[in-house]
């Protein structure tokens, strides 16, 4: 990993100084139309090098869109994006050399084997075929993917293909990798595995973007989230701090309520969401709602559980099902 | 998006393309090799023991010709024209809308205008491998003159590349790949019959002629004809002017409307 960056930086026996801290993505106003639709409505925002940041939100929120925009896939309606400083509508190869992207559908290459998917994505990056063989079978092994590596790709698991796209991502050492629903239709153990990985390429020091609508995925592996809902950002930073700021520490679920327990509640200056069947109390200001409610309503049916980044997103995004979705 | 902002954005990492696409090739070499080695010899049967001898002799620029001598340089030019057209719809469109492997390609240094012009190019590399193995059977058949028979490989990848762009501008207008039937039964298969591949066109009415001069296939022929039997086609030099021209204008429409319906 370290191989490519080093020789970025060193001249002879000479290292040079890191160079200037630019952040690697930075957006100022950035807009997306789609004839009447604005899908990305004007966002401010930036990913610092070494990060890790979550772009969170239901489908149609404009979280693709963003990310397609950042990787130089989609031209802007309005603003700007600078990926490691080079505007990203002057200088997409430059851009898209540096960076890793997972797309969210499976695009491997049905007419390769899992190897030459790798030696073949290589070359269109221009690297030295020995370096990519060398590269490919690095990678393989990381992936759990050496004894497959014959395979033909349709013959792989879901979890396997999501894992050699992440390979792919990786052939060209990139300093920003680019995650669009990374484990979305995985099952739990490949879900975790893809995890671990991100988690090590963090620790590498690699900056990370991803999008995801699973709040556990972002509480995992990003150290910042933004929250998107209709094109804009709703809300901005890292997991905990936005639990404690909206929701606290933790949540009571209530239902069939007994006669009263809504009142009770109520006067309590308490948050309330009823969604369906069920009531949802909280408080920020660490108000003890589960006591309060044992202690008065003893016999009602109810959950207590700590807060999650989900609690967030559906307090700021509605707990109902929208049209359209 | 003009002109020039598509040839500038065309490099030689468009090579990487064509190179995929060789290699896929290649891994089912045998299966790939055998139909364009076979045709010839297919129709030696048909149209020289078969139809040929109830047709007799063909005047060819004065001279009078086995009607089968006269029809096999048709079967290279149909030949140029399949192959090349068929790989950038059919197939192109496959790997763009069923595959990904445009998407894919273009999260790498690469921009959609090199992914095309990788297309272009092999659509036109398959014409030239179908024609060379053609004209190696036909040559092996004594059906050929040498050694100007070897310009049916340059001919051959210029009416490639004509047809490989034209195909892909189809590829960029159909909504789904039934819809390729619609150029295919009306433009294609018209000119199979009626582009001077398997009758000289002077045979036609005045209209006819006209419409078989405007469509490339019958300049393919032409000039394929004029290599194979070892004579100067008239108007050589326009029909391949044609060629060139047109190729060059339909692989700019192809690149202008594949960056319309693919950089959204």
């Amino acid at each position: 990993m370290q191989e490519g960056r080093l020789a970025g930086r060193t001249s002879g026996l000479v290292a040079y100084p890191p160079m200037d801290p630019v952040p690697p993505i930075e957006a100022h106003g950035l807009t997306k139309r789609f004839g009447e639709l604005t899908a990305v409505d004007g966002i401010d925002f930036a990913v610092g090098a070494g990060e890790c940041v979550g772009f969170l939100g239901p489908n149609g929120a404009g979280k693709t869109t963003t990310v397609r925009m950042v990787t130089a896939f989609s031209p802007l309606s309005g603003g700007s994006v600078r990926v490691f400083g080079l505007d990203v509508t002057r200088h997409p190869r430059r851009i898209k050399a540096r960076i890793g992207i997972c797309p969210q559908e499976d695009n491997l290459d049905p007419d390769f084997s899992v190897r030459r998917n790798l030696l073949a994505y290589a070359r269109y990056f221009g690297m030295d075929p020995g370096l990519a063989r060398r590269r490919a079978n690095e990678l393989l092994e990381t992936m759990q993917l050496a004894e497959r590596a014959e395979a033909a790709v349709d013959e792989l698991s879901g979890g396997m293909k999501r894992r050699l796209i992440l390979a792919r991502a990786l052939l060209n050492q990139p300093e920003l990798l680019v995650l669009d629903e990374p484990t979305t239709g995985l099952d739990p153990q490949a879900r975790h595995m893809i995890w671990q990985r991100i988690r090590q390429l963090r620790s590498a020091g690699t900056t990370v973007l991803l999008t995801t609508h699973y709040m556990e995925e972002a509480s995992q592996l990003c150290g910042r989230v933004i929250l998107m809902d209709g094109g804009r950002i709703l809300l901005e930073g890292a997991p905990e701090t936005l639990i404690a700021r909206e929701i606290g520490r933790e949540v009571v679920e209530l239902w069939n309520l007994e006669p009263g327990v809504e009142a009770f509640l109520r006067e309590r200056s308490w948050t309330l969401e009823q969604a369906e069947d069920r009531l949802y109390a909280y408080d920020c200001e660490g108000g003890e709602i589960a006591a309060a409610i044992g202690e008065r309503f003893p016999r009602q049916e109810r959950l207590i559980r700590h807060a999650t980044l989900e609690d967030v997103f559906l307090h700021r995004a509605g707990r109902t099902l929208r049209e359209g979705q | 998006m003009s002109w020039r902002a598509v040839l500038r954005n065309v490099s030689g990492r468009a090579g990487r393309v064509w190179q995929r696409d060789l290699e896929v090739f290649l891994t089912t070499w045998k299966t790939n090799f055998l139909p364009p080695l076979l045709e010839p010899v297919f129709y030696v049967l048909a149209f020289g023991v078969g139809m040929g001898s109830l047709i007799g002799a063909v005047v060819y620029q004065g001279r009078e010709l086995p009607y089968l001598r006269f029809m096999i340089p048709g079967v290279i030019a149909v030949a140029v024209m399949f192959w090349s057209f068929f790989e950038t719809t059919y197939s192109s469109f496959v790997r763009m809308y069923y595959q990904k492997t445009f998407d894919a390609i273009v999260a790498t240094p690469l921009l959609v205008e090199d992914v095309i012009a990788g297309e272009w190019l092999w659509g036109g590399t398959k014409s030239v491998v179908a024609a060379s193995l053609m004209l190696l059977m036909m040559g092996l058949m004594g059906l050929v003159h040498w050694p100007s028979g070897l310009l049916v490989i340059p001919l051959a990848a210029c009416g490639g590349l004509l047809f490989s762009a034209l195909g892909l501008v189809a590829t960029a207008l159909v909504p789904r790949i039934d819809s390729f039937n619609l150029p295919s039964f009306l433009f294609i298969f018209p000119m199979f019959l009626f582009s001077g591949t398997f009758f000289p066109i002077d045979v036609l009415p005045g209209w006819a002629r006209a419409v078989a001069l405007a469509l490339p296939l019958t300049h393919i022929s032409f000039l394929v004809r004029g290599a194979c039997l070892g004579a100067t086609p008239a108007f050589w030099a326009l029909s391949l002017l044609y060629l060139v021209a047109g190729t060059i204008v339909a692989f700019v429409v192809a690149v202008v409307l594949m960056r319309r319906r693919l950089v959204k």
